[in-house]
């Protein structure tokens, strides 16, 4: 068989579906990813003792285990206490959790850095303290974590392809389903390499955008270059 | 108006740190209008008491009273409070993230729950009236210490309060930005505004205080006017803590 006629013809069409269950992997954990992470990260700052305990614990618990792990008892081991999910919705909820404990140790570090005179004169205008971190702190450290919030959401788009291992055929396994058809490994996870490889460059550069678009001025990079 | 209106009371305030008692049993009533000046060597708790008086300190015993309200020990009301009594800090501690004009309209709107239309012409009211609504658009990072003191004391007006409390404000600046804060303060004190002020600036003092306390060892150790500390020849532990008086004082 013609190579490019194996490529364009048969791989990239089945890539494409892949492609299509990957983003929409990513499109549904990621914003919840990072409300969680902004939740647990406040909680572990600024709640009671017990908040704060649990919010430290959950996070141990997801650092300290493989997410291979926790899909599988999402997708296999949660219906023998009677919740079955689908392989997609476990892996949505796997990949939230996972991302949201990284995501809240990178806001967590931002909150920290915050200088403590922003809290201060925040709540002496009469701010509650969940007023100052929603309008004065959170803002600042947001800035502050895009960087790391960034590196975790090229995370995420790779370990999208664990999802595979619990039956979502998504990027990765719509490769792997090719690959094994035709015995066409080298070529083929090539070109799945290179889909994710554009995937992460656009995700980079948007965040570049983004962050130019969000600087202010003593607070950016940039201006800590100019130095 | 009615000078002898007292705003605000604090009676036998003490806080300690740790084994270190840095307040011991402060005192005094302030009159709307009026501005007291703290003055005393560092580490005598002047910082300290006024950051009691809007509870961003709690301290151990004591009352604070504002318009006849207890300020002390008013669970979620102090938020009130606290936008009755304004604060300058040393360092202004704007918000770093907004430009001069959001710093100053952030807490019209999320604290006093102005509209949108209110609080901007609030905030370019107070911002006018600190001589930098030309600078409404920039943020901390481009102003001077000074400029950046100025846009504080607009946030701490936009809140229309009592009384405002003055830490140190010109500290960190130097003899040319000081000047230029020195004279909004002055201009305030003129309109009537109530003011309590931690300050070296014994010219300040002198022109503008209506009363200054001396504090030592966590009490007001000397007080009265600026003319009559000054005169009084029972007042002398002021008069050697600022040594060269007479430059300052003239005579």
């Amino acid at each position: 068989m013609d190579q490019a006629v194996f490529i364009f013809d048969i791989l990239l069409p089945a890539l494409m579906q892949g492609l299509v269950i990957t983003l929409q992997l990513i499109v549904f954990s990621a914003p919840f990813g990072l409300a969680l992470g902004i939740g647990v990260a406040t909680g572990r700052q600024y709640g009671g003792p017990i908040l704060s305990r649990a919010c430290k614990t959950f996070v141990l618990l997801i650092k300290g285990t493989p997410l291979l792990l926790l899909l599988f008892i999402l997708y296999f081991g949660l219906p023998s206490i009677g919740i079955t999910l689908s392989a997609f919705t476990a892996s949505v909820i796997g990949f939230i959790l996972c991302n949201g404990a990284y995501n809240s140790e990178y806001i967590r570090g931002a909150l920290i850095s915050v200088k403590d005179g922003q809290m201060i004169a925040a709540q002496a205008l009469g701010m509650t303290r969940a007023q100052a971190i929603r309008n004065v702190i959170m803002p600042q450290a947001l800035r502050r974590a895009i960087p790391g919030l960034s590196n975790e959401f090229i995370y995420l788009i790779k370990y999208s392809s664990l999802a595979y291992m619990i039956t979502v055929v998504e990027l990765s396994g719509a490769g792997k389903n090719v690959a094994t058809k035709y015995f066409i490994y080298t070529e083929t996870f090539m070109v799945v390499g290179i889909v994710y490889l554009v995937l992460v460059t656009i995700t980079t550069v948007a965040v570049n955008i983004l962050e130019k678009r969000v600087a202010v001025p003593g607070m950016s990079r940039t201006s800590a270059a100019q130095l | 108006m009615d000078r002898n209106d007292i705003v605000l009371r604090v009676e036998d305030i003490h806080k300690s740190f740790g084994d270190k008692e840095v307040l011991r049993g402060i005192s005094f009533e302030v009159r709307r209008g009026e501005t007291k000046v703290f003055i005393g060597p560092s580490g005598t708790g002047k910082s300290t008491l006024l950051r009691c008086i809007n509870q961003l300190t709690i301290p151990d015993r004591g009352s604070v009273w504002l318009d006849g309200e207890e300020v002390t020990n008013s669970g979620a009301r102090i938020n009130y409070f606290r936008q009755k009594i304004g604060m300058v800090f040393q360092n202004y501690y704007l918000f770093d993230h907004l430009t001069a004009f959001k710093n100053v309209e952030l807490a019209l709107l999320r604290v006093r729950g102005m509209s949108k239309a209110e609080a901007c012409e609030k905030a370019l009211t107070e911002l006018r009236q600190v001589g930098l609504e030309d600078w409404a658009d920039h943020y901390p990072a481009e102003l001077s210490g000074g400029q950046a003191q100025r846009v504080s004391i607009a946030r701490a007006l936009a809140m229309d309060p009592d009384v405002i409390l003055f830490d140190e404000p010109t500290s960190a600046l130097d003899p040319e930005l000081t000047r230029e804060v020195l004279e909004v303060m002055k201009r305030l004190a003129q309109q009537g505004m109530t003011m309590l002020v931690v300050t070296h600036e014994m010219g300040f003092a002198r022109s503008v205080a209506t009363e200054i306390l001396f504090m030592e060892n966590g009490v007001v150790a000397e007080q009265g006017t600026p003319d009559r500390l000054m005169h009084d020849p029972r007042f002398t532990r002021m008069k050697n803590f600022i040594g060269q008086f007479d430059s300052y004082w003239g005579d």
